[in-house]
């Protein structure tokens, strides 16, 4: 799965920021010759004469739609890594009508502001100074109720995951809603704007064909299932596994949990009972089936000094997870090497409650013998760092995710 | 339809012969909207971002705001994401993106013989009202666009194509304010 790209990594800094200064030429040329620095087109969208706002951008959303959703679907572009705003809903609706008030007032949005002045519209010049205003203001006042604005957070939330949807069919609804408001919004202007329909390009009628051929398309491909993901990388990754680089030492997760600098998440995938009995302090049980929804979390709450340990009683559930995590793009994922008994066997040898099992134990099974389920209050849960100085070949290597910083408009 | 309509400037100080180029009609919306997707999905494809507009000016904002009261800036929670201590805020991707947007817009003006120094504005109302109007809808839709997290180019059009829930309720409260004061202000536009 190469795109996005880690253009960051890939091309430099300055190069990077070329690239989206090409974006950005691009974008502002678009909305230029769509009549978007006309403050008079916009604002007729809203007394139903020419509908060109709406016909512009559910045209631009559907269209981008349909492309990004294809290209997911044939496994070209990761979902997970790109940008979804995350919602927070009330804010986000407050917003919106406090914006809808301006777009009717001043005439323009932010963007389309930007390529009026460009093209020397005096409106548009001072609606870009009374927008650089307004975002002052924001600035100055949002600490007022920042509570407020951070509140009704729910995350990187899609609408597949609110209607319970697949991608394809959310994107063949999507695409019908838009077809039919663009006929609603020609029926609209011949109403009201007098507008002879038959003047209108019959291409029209080709390329909305052409948009629900496209979400047509992107329902039967289906989207690649973590399965599917893993196989796409599992070449270069399984290397990972065989040649060991991405197996942690008990002393170098030790160290880490002392570090500061880093954030260890460590997850526990065995069964409730082997928890009970024992799990490393700050262990966080995992079930299998909920690993793909934990991805999701830990890529809407991304920071770059977050690592992921995984461990299980040895290491063959760990490696399974660990294939989960890494087919949904979690960075920085490790595992624990040699898993809890292998943790036990250092940390515990002085522990006297603690024995190892008579027999060798199986395939991931608990290889020690508890008297009792006291999880994290053995001391071979938390060990002192400062008293275990162990040797290990350090694994962990950050791993920098592909810059979407603030995001949509951050 | 054609540039007969819009090719009747008000004012017109075409102040370099060439910039006089023979204005050209716009492209039909659905062209303009499709070509719009294109690049949308390019930034997505290429970058994994979207696109934006309000958080580039938000940044030159704080980039001002930073140059005259640094500390002032350090103890604002807001700001200090993005400007706090030596932090550049122009050191963002967006922020090259707005500039890429007003150099695109100003060659397409040009190219299409669209540079023009004027003002769009209703029939009844003044030149002067309309900057001012202009200047207000500015500083409310400013406001409102980081209340939101994002213009209609970073919410609406970036949310709305990788079908981001708040977006999608983020883009009908914008039409919804829109159209509900439309009717009051008709007199600014018709």
């Amino acid at each position: 799965m190469p795109f996005p790209l880690p253009l960051e990594t890939l091309l430099g800094k300055p190069l990077m920021y070329v690239v989206f200064g090409l974006l950005g030429f691009a974008f502002g040329y678009v909305l230029e010759i769509s009549g978007f620095g006309n403050s008079k087109k916009l604002a007729a969208q809203f007394y139903f004469k020419e509908m060109t706002v709406l016909k512009v951008m559910f045209t631009a959303i559907v269209v981008a739609m349909v492309l990004i959703f294809a290209a997911v679907g044939l496994g070209l572009l990761d979902y997970n890594q790109i940008w979804v705003n995350p919602t927070y809903l009330w804010p986000g609706i407050v917003g919106g009508l406090i914006m809808g008030v301006g777009f009717i007032i001043g005439g323009f949005c932010p963007g389309t502001s930007l390529v009026s002045m460009a093209t020397f519209k005096l409106d548009g010049l001072f609606f870009v100074l009374g927008g650089l205003t307004g975002i002052f203001l924001f600035g100055e006042t949002v600490v007022f109720y920042e509570d407020w604005w951070n509140s009704s957070y729910y995350g990187r939330v899609t609408l597949m995951d609110l209607f319970h949807l697949s991608n394809g069919a959310v994107v063949v609804l999507v695409v019908l809603m838009a077809l039919f408001m663009f006929w609603g919004s020609e029926q609209l202007e011949r109403i009201f704007g007098k507008r002879d329909l038959k003047k209108e390009p019959r291409l029209r009628v080709a390329g909305a064909a052409m948009l629900f051929v496209g979400a047509l398309a992107v329902l039967f491909m289906g989207t690649p299932d973590v399965t599917e993901k893993w196989a796409r990388i599992a070449p270069e990754k399984e290397t990972l596994l065989a040649e060991r680089k991405v197996q942690i030492e008990p002393g170098e997760l030790l160290a880490s949990l002392a570090d500061d600098r880093l954030r260890v998440v460590m997850l526990d995938v065995r069964s409730e009972s082997d928890y009970n009995l024992f799990h490393i302090q700050g262990a966080r049980r995992i079930e299998f089936h909920q690993l793909t929804t934990f991805a999701k979390q830990a890529q809407a709450q991304y920071a770059p000094n977050v690592v992921y340990v995984l461990m299980s009683n040895d290491e063959a559930a760990a490696t399974e997870a660990w294939r989960v995590l890494v087919a949904e793009s979690v960075p920085n994922v490790y595992i624990l090497e040699g898993g809890i008994n292998n943790w036990l066997r250092v940390f515990a040898a002085d522990e006297s409650d603690i024995t190892p099992t008579p027999a060798p134990p199986g395939q991931d099974q608990l290889g020690y013998i508890f008297p009792a389920a006291l999880g994290s209050r053995y001391e071979a849960a938390f060990p002192d760092p400062h008293h275990w100085k162990l040797e290990y070949t350090p694994k962990i290597q950050l791993q920098l995710k592909r810059d979407k910083s603030g995001g949509g408009c951050g | 339809m054609t540039s007969a309509v819009s090719a009747r400037p008000k004012k017109n100080f075409n102040w370099k012969a060439i910039f006089q180029r023979p204005e050209k009609p716009y492209v039909h919306p659905y062209l303009g909207g499709a070509l719009l997707g294109v690049v949308l999905f390019l930034a997505f494809f290429l970058t994994g971002n979207g696109l934006g507009a309000s958080g580039g000016l938000n940044r030159v904002v704080v980039y001002v705001e930073d140059q005259f009261v640094p500390e002032h800036v350090d103890r604002n929670a807001y700001l200090l994401k993005m400007a706090g201590g030596d932090k550049n805020p122009l050191d963002d991707w967006i922020v090259p993106m707005i500039f890429g947007a007003i150099v695109g817009g100003f060659v397409s003006g040009w190219l299409n013989g669209r540079l023009k120094v004027e003002t769009n504005k209703g029939p009844q109302i003044s030149t002067r009202t309309r900057w001012f109007m202009a200047f207000t809808g500015g500083a409310i839709m400013g406001y409102g666009a980081r209340m939101a997290r994002g213009c209609t180019s970073g919410q609406a059009l970036s949310g709305g194509a990788t079908l981001s829930a708040g977006s999608w309720a983020f883009m009908f409260a914008v039409f919804a304010g829109a159209y509900a004061l439309a009717y009051f202000v008709r007199k600014l536009w018709n």
